[in-house]
């Protein structure tokens, strides 16, 4: 893709990004935090390209120590938000 | 043509090879993969419009991870699936049992140990790139990189380690392995700017240098990178992480939109954008919560000069000291209560024995209501996070300007662990340094019972307290989570 659409699509995420972000009640800020840090470890893409290719063994140890930081965020990430989402209750509880 | 397309399962398609051996995704189906995988994101953080729909988005999230993962994988040939599969299975392993083991008031610690974690992994894909352009679809006919893409790399790797480092601080502080108090080097200004100009200086150099010339520039640039953002976050104190933790959060959205870049990776740059908005917008919260421009947090150095205002009166001035049957009595009459929790109340875990006294008003026809100040606690929604551990319906939980008019209504405003969002000094003593922060008018309030475990010390900002002195305050001074049970053992 040549750079001009790429910015495209860059400048336009950030403008869904913030009116999205806006809409987010402010009770379930450290969720989104947490499922911020899930998300942006789609980084792992990378990752997974060196680990991919045998022929330089550098970038492909490389893109394995990052394929692990990565789940460790996607995982863990996903999890502790699903946890956390499970606790917003409403009234009639018991 | 299309109809082809259409009528062939869609992973056949993507397995075309042509990509594989370039790098360069000429298949439309993969382009197309990650746009969806980025629309899931988008609905993931839409889902947090209300705590109702926030279960789905998070599961769009997850579907939306697996798309761009497994796109990746089945568009590239991949060499080392098993290896590959091993390393994802340690991190799911690591990252599962973490997030189920971890306590809900340790938090911001893992969120920002998790930033730390983003942010090294973007400075691992750059170094990949760099080392490995084929496999990238970056590699020039003469060996070399594109400039453009060396600017994104270098951008992308410089932003990766700022958020680790600065995020390993952030950790080290939230977990108080590090003490809390700002640590200000001298002229660290001069030594900061200086360090961020030397890197973008060194990110030209990388991007115009010849090929065989670029690593010393690159290393230096990595270095550079880590050491700034170490440096930035050292000085910026206990009370201020709310915002840092937000900015981290954006920073790791950046790096992940640099290296989006670098790729032509359509996935990655939505998520780094969304990200990268969304932890600005928080930072942009947390600073107008407090008063207090985005520069003078990063320039650090908040809360060392604790007598800067309000100080001159730290002589002994004479104060209602309450005991736990008071205040059950108390609450008891009343019929309205408004409960502020603040860091305090996580620090000492209270949260749970605080829902049982509710409870128990409640069962007594008490109203019982929550104030959440943007800025308790150590990172943006702590609060509500701990209160709903605590299952306390999120009905009940209100926002600063939803209910600060009702004090005047409240027979009891219920302080625990909370303190500078109380602090009339905001309103009205100008030389006060969180003066201008908006704060909950508890003065107005027929009672005031006051939770502090000494009245040696004073909230984050260092600065006196004059609801400790009037005449409706009561102060309980004990251990939050010990005072709130004898409270509640005195109203059986």
């Amino acid at each position: 893709m040549d750079f001009i659409s790429i910015l495209s699509i860059f400048v336009l995420a950030c403008f869904v990004g913030y009116y999205v972000v806006w809409s987010v009640t402010p009770a379930l800020h450290t969720p989104l935090m947490a499922v911020t840090n899930a998300i942006s470890s789609v980084i792992i893409v990378g990752a997974l390209i060196a680990a991919a290719a045998a022929n330089v063994p550098g970038a492909k140890w490389l893109g394995l120590l990052g394929i692990v930081l990565a789940s460790v965020n996607i995982f863990g990430g996903f999890a502790v938000t699903a946890r956390m989402l499970a606790m917003y209750k409403k009234k009639e509880r018991k | 043509m299309m109809g082809r397309f259409l009528l062939a399962p869609p992973f056949l398609l993507l397995a075309t090879p042509a990509a594989a051996a370039t790098g360069e995704p000429v298949n439309p189906w993969v382009a197309l993969a990650y746009l969806v995988s980025g629309v899931f994101f988008i609905l993931a953080l839409r889902g947090l419009s209300s705590p109702a729909s926030s279960r789905t988005g998070n599961r769009f999230g997850m579907v939306g991870m697996l798309i761009a993962v497994v796109t990746t994988l089945v568009t590239h040939d991949v060499a080392n699936i098993v290896e590959i599969l091993v390393a994802i299975t340690i991190g799911a392993l690591i990252g599962v049992t973490i997030a189920r083991r971890i306590a809900m008031t340790a938090m911001p610690e893992l969120v920002a140990a998790f930033h730390s974690l983003v942010g090294l992994a973007a400075v691992l894909v750059g170094w990949a790139a760099y080392l490995n352009p084929g496999a990238f679809g970056l590699l020039m006919p003469d060996g070399g990189i594109e400039a453009v893409s060396k600017v994104e790399m270098g951008l992308g790797i410089a932003i990766g380690a700022i958020t680790f480092s600065g995020s390993v601080i952030a950790f080290l502080k939230l977990s108080g392995r590090m003490s809390g108090s700002p640590i200000l080097l001298p002229a660290r200004h001069v030594i900061n700017l200086g360090t961020l100009a030397a890197i973008v200086v060194l990110t030209a150099l990388f991007a115009l240098a010849a090929p065989q010339a670029t690593l010393p520039l690159i290393v230096g640039l990595t270095v550079l990178a880590f050491v700034i953002g170490f440096l930035l976050i050292v000085p910026i104190g206990g009370a201020d992480m709310p915002v840092v933790v937000s900015m981290l959060n954006s920073y790791s959205g950046w790096a992940a939109a640099a290296m989006g870049f670098t790729l032509g990776n359509t996935a990655m740059i939505i998520t780094g954008a969304l990200v990268g908005s969304s932890g600005a917008i928080l930072s942009y919260i947390m600073c107008r919560a407090m008063n207090r421009s985005f520069l003078s947090v990063i320039a650090g150095g908040f809360g060392a000069d604790a007598n800067a205002g309000g100080g001159e009166a730290r002589e002994q001035r004479p104060y209602k000291q309450g005991s736990a049957a008071d205040a059950a009595f108390m609450l008891e009459q009343a019929e309205k209560v408004i409960i502020i929790p603040g860091y305090g109340m996580a620090v000492a875990q209270a949260q749970h024995a605080l829902r049982e006294m509710a409870d128990i008003l409640e069962a007594k026809g008490v109203e019982v209501k929550y104030a959440i100040h943007p800025v308790a606690g150590r990172m943006p929604g702590h609060m509500n996070v701990l209160l709903a551990e605590a299952q306390v319906p999120y009905e009940n939980v209100f926002e600063l300007e939803d209910i600060n008019s009702e004090f005047a209504q409240a027979d009891v405003a219920f302080i625990i662990g909370a303190n500078d969002v109380v602090n009339p000094a905001a309103k009205t003593d100008k030389s006060s340094p969180i003066y201008g922060m908006p704060v909950f008018d508890v003065d107005k309030a027929k009672q005031v019972f006051f939770i502090k475990r000494s009245m040696g010390g004073v909230g984050y900002a260092g600065v006196d307290n004059d609801v400790f002195y009037m005449d409706q305050t009561m102060m309980l001074l004990a251990d939050a989570k010990k005072m709130v049970e004898e409270i509640v053992k005195a109203m059986d």
